[in-house]
């Protein structure tokens, strides 16, 4: 009987101290893991708006994409803009005020730019047009067969 | 009905034919900045090389913008591993000395580049007599839409960017950008005064 009260309350011991050891170690280990998800999603925020952005020292490149010194600095301040709250949009009209829409590799579809949307789709609709117009005529049996 | 594919064919091609004439009449490696216009970014950058007198200011010196405002400030972008920038060095150099009793302020700024680098040009180009200071992380130059140096851009005495000068700046150009926001400041005696103290 003695011996079972001492397990028990040797058990409970082992019990409670195991609790609030591992309570110790996840407060310390839950900021941690915060943090790391909180850098992962400002990290993709970064790469979601620099992969939008040119990098001005190269050909066609986004400041994501390129190795230049530019595109890094370029993309640090990306990653401290949205860190400071400010939104996507934000940060690109940022860069559009430094370097003009020529900034943003997909230009916005408003006002000239509307031309290279508009352009293919009005090329495809007259490509079809003169096919059908050229098939019937192709198709068309000789009004008067001469024999 | 010849006529009428040819009318078709000129109402198609024409049009294509204007666009890429256009087309050539542009540069596609010059990016037109949005800035001239605009208020220029403000700025505080600390001098690393202190340019010679009546021009110097204290290597470790901030420059604020905000501080040159009703003066003319000519903002120079460049690096030592930029070879345009040894074209104009002399021509800025020169030019800006030439002003040092006028209302104009010439400042250098260091871009993507060691400030000893930086030292070590100066001295091997002849001294710059004016200050150059140093961009860490290239925020001001970002803030400028920079793309390349030289890089020259020209901010009147309200703080608006005038003018925005790619690549290697003449002696021609930088007298007449100068002379004429010079000759729009809002007239006040001291200003060269107040030069030479900042």
């Amino acid at each position: 009987m003695k011996r079972n009260t001492l397990l028990v309350s040797a058990a409970l011991l082992a019990a409670l101290t195991g609790r609030a050891g591992a309570q110790a170690v996840g407060a310390s280990v839950a900021p941690v893991a915060q943090q790391a998800a909180a850098d992962s999603v400002l990290e993709a925020r970064t790469n979601a708006v620099a992969t939008q952005l040119r990098c001005p020292v190269c050909q066609g490149v986004s400041i994501q994409d390129s190795p230049a010194e530019l595109a890094q600095q370029m993309r640090d301040l990306v990653r401290e803009q949205l860190r400071t709250g400010k939104s996507p949009d934000e940060v690109k009209a940022y860069f559009v005020s430094k370097y003009g829409e020529w900034i943003l590799l997909q230009p916005r579809a408003s006002g000239f730019n509307i031309l290279i949307y508009a352009l293919p789709v009005l090329a495809v609709v007259g490509g079809l047009v003169v096919v059908v117009v050229a098939m019937r005529r192709w198709t068309k049996p000789p009004e008067n067969p001469s024999i | 009905m010849n006529w009428k594919r040819s009318l078709i064919a000129a109402v198609a091609a024409v049009p294509l034919i204007m666009l890429f004439a256009w087309g050539f009449t542009r540069d596609p490696g010059t990016i037109p900045s949005p800035l001239p216009g605009h208020a220029a970014p403000l700025f505080a950058l600390d001098v690393f090389a202190p340019g010679q007198p009546p021009l110097s200011r204290p290597v470790g010196d901030t420059v604020r913008l905000a501080d040159l405002r009703g003066q003319v400030v000519v903002l120079n972008f460049w690096a030592s591993w930029c070879l345009a920038c040894r074209d104009e060095h002399v021509v800025l150099s020169t030019t800006a000395r030439r002003y040092a009793e006028r209302p104009v302020h010439f400042l250098g700024v260091l871009y993507n580049d060691r400030p000893a680098a930086g030292v070590a040009w100066i001295a091997e180009m002849g001294g710059q007599s004016y200050p150059s200071m140093q961009d860490p992380g290239a925020r001001t130059a970002i803030d400028y839409g920079l793309y390349g140096v030289p890089e020259t851009f020209f901010i009147d005495g309200s703080g608006r960017v005038a003018y925005k000068q790619l690549g290697p700046a003449s002696e021609v150009l930088l007298a007449h950008i100068v002379d004429s926001l010079i000759a729009v400041l809002p007239q006040h005696p001291t200003a060269p005064a107040t030069k030479s103290g900042s």
